[in-house]
């Protein structure tokens, strides 16, 4: 298990101030808290700062840790002291992690599990089940037509001794066309289950599109770099391009150049307003690997003398 | 709840394509009282169609805005004239990430 050292995640020094603490801990939530930033790590940093927001903020936790010592260094291996937290007690309140409730090995193995759980303790109405939330990964291809998925997903229950206990559920699940990522699916009553009269609680599924070899996509628009040849560029061609369903052809424009969208309209995700497709030109170069091929571009550097390709540069 | 190892075939709803959620509903959904979902409201966060909190109709964008602000007022401690500005920032800067996307496409 590696150390983490909640002071240098927070940027303050081992002697800060709770005020000072305090305010590191909103200026770094201002700045990863996952709704607002655009930064690319933003919920492991924002995680990772509530965590140690968590046991600085609160003088026993503090305490607690500060008595590690100070020469333990950020990812070492770390085994807790057999007696580290003798002589203190934790009041346990405090904690209203939320959503960031998945806190680290290193948290739990020094505060225990029970500091981790999501003890929100909203109340629920007329005794109905918690929602329960979960992020799936699906292909972009199930976006285009429709899929039937299996997902397993982790859920925790509270056994006869009031442990909580992490149990493995499949379900099936019917992929909606045209559904995007960040989009959430509604499984209603899948949830956990009511108190007396209760309804059980919905199940909501995140939808996040797994990184795909060549497509990348923005809102319900598709993007892929597209290599061409010099002379398809420069003379026009008509050629087979992937979609996420099926290939069709593209004509390039004579003049096209790299970097150059080309738009497929309505191919991107579907749904009433579809979203667009684009080709994005890269120009690939064949290597000059044997002296019929210099020869070529001997010739063509002949042919080009006008060729000014760094003119805007002044150079 | 199914019992273990069992496999059941579901199908659901895409929540930011509803449009008929009533106060209840979306109250119940974002885990707020329908309170918090009318102070949203009185401050401009949100904006259902309809005149009277009974007549009131959400759409599933309006619940991803209503949870949002949840939990910017929770995580960054500001107050409900915060968030709304928040997110009126974050809207503006949508709308130009958008606008900047279209330039460079064309």
């Amino acid at each position: 298990m590696e150390f983490k050292d909640y002071y240098k995640i927070m940027g303050v020094a081992r002697d800060a101030t709770q005020d000072e603490i305090k305010r590191a801990y909103r200026l770094l939530a201002r700045k990863y808290h996952p709704d607002v930033s655009k930064e690319r790590d933003a919920e492991s940093r924002f995680k990772e700062v509530g965590e140690a927001n968590e046991v600085l903020k609160d003088p026993e936790k503090r305490a607690a840790y500060d008595k590690l010592g100070a020469n333990w260094k950020a990812g070492q291996d770390f085994r807790p002291p057999p007696d580290w937290n003798t002589g203190f007690e934790f009041a346990g309140g405090g904690f209203n992690g939320g959503d960031s409730a998945q806190f680290s090995d290193f948290f739990e193995s020094l505060y225990g599990r029970d500091f981790s759980q999501n003890n929100n303790g909203r109340t629920r109405f007329h005794g109905n089940g918690k929602d329960h939330h979960a992020r799936v990964l699906i292909d972009l291809e199930d976006a285009y037509l429709g899929a039937i998925r299996t997902f397993t997903l982790q859920v925790p229950e509270v056994d006869a001794q009031g442990r909580a206990e992490m149990r493995e559920r499949k379900l099936n699940v019917t992929i909606p066309r045209g559904i995007r990522g960040g989009q959430h699916i509604r499984l209603a009553g899948q949830g956990a289950s009511g108190f007396g009269q209760g309804k059980a609680g919905d199940l909501y599924l995140e939808i996040e599109f797994r990184p795909h070899s060549f497509y990348r996509v923005e809102q319900h628009d598709v993007y892929l770099d597209f290599p061409v040849a010099p002379w398809e560029v420069a003379l026009g061609a008509t050629l087979n391009v992937p979609t996420p369903n099926g290939v069709v052809e593209i004509k390039i424009p004579v003049g096209a150049t790299s970097g150059s969208k080309l738009r497929l309209k309505g191919r991107g995700i579907p749904s009433s307003t579809p979203g667009d497709f684009y080709a994005v030109l890269k120009i690939a170069l064949p290597l000059a690997e044997n002296d019929a091929a210099k020869a070529v571009y001997r010739n063509m550097s002949e042919q080009f003398k006008s060729f000014k390709p760094r003119s805007k540069l002044g150079v | 709840m199914d019992s273990e190892g069992m496999q059941l075939h579901l199908s659901g709803i895409i929540l930011e394509e509803q449009t008929e959620l009533t106060l209840a509903d979306i109250s119940r959904t974002c885990a707020v009282h329908e309170e918090y979902i009318i102070e949203l409201v009185n401050e401009g966060v949100l904006a259902p169609v309809g005149r009277e909190p009974v007549s009131w109709r959400f759409s599933g964008a309006h619940m991803h805005r209503a949870t949002v602000s949840q939990r910017l007022q929770r995580d960054l401690g500001i107050n409900l004239a915060g968030v709304a500005l928040a997110l009126q920032l974050l809207d503006e800067i949508n709308a130009l990430r958008e606008s900047i996307r279209v330039i460079e496409t064309k």
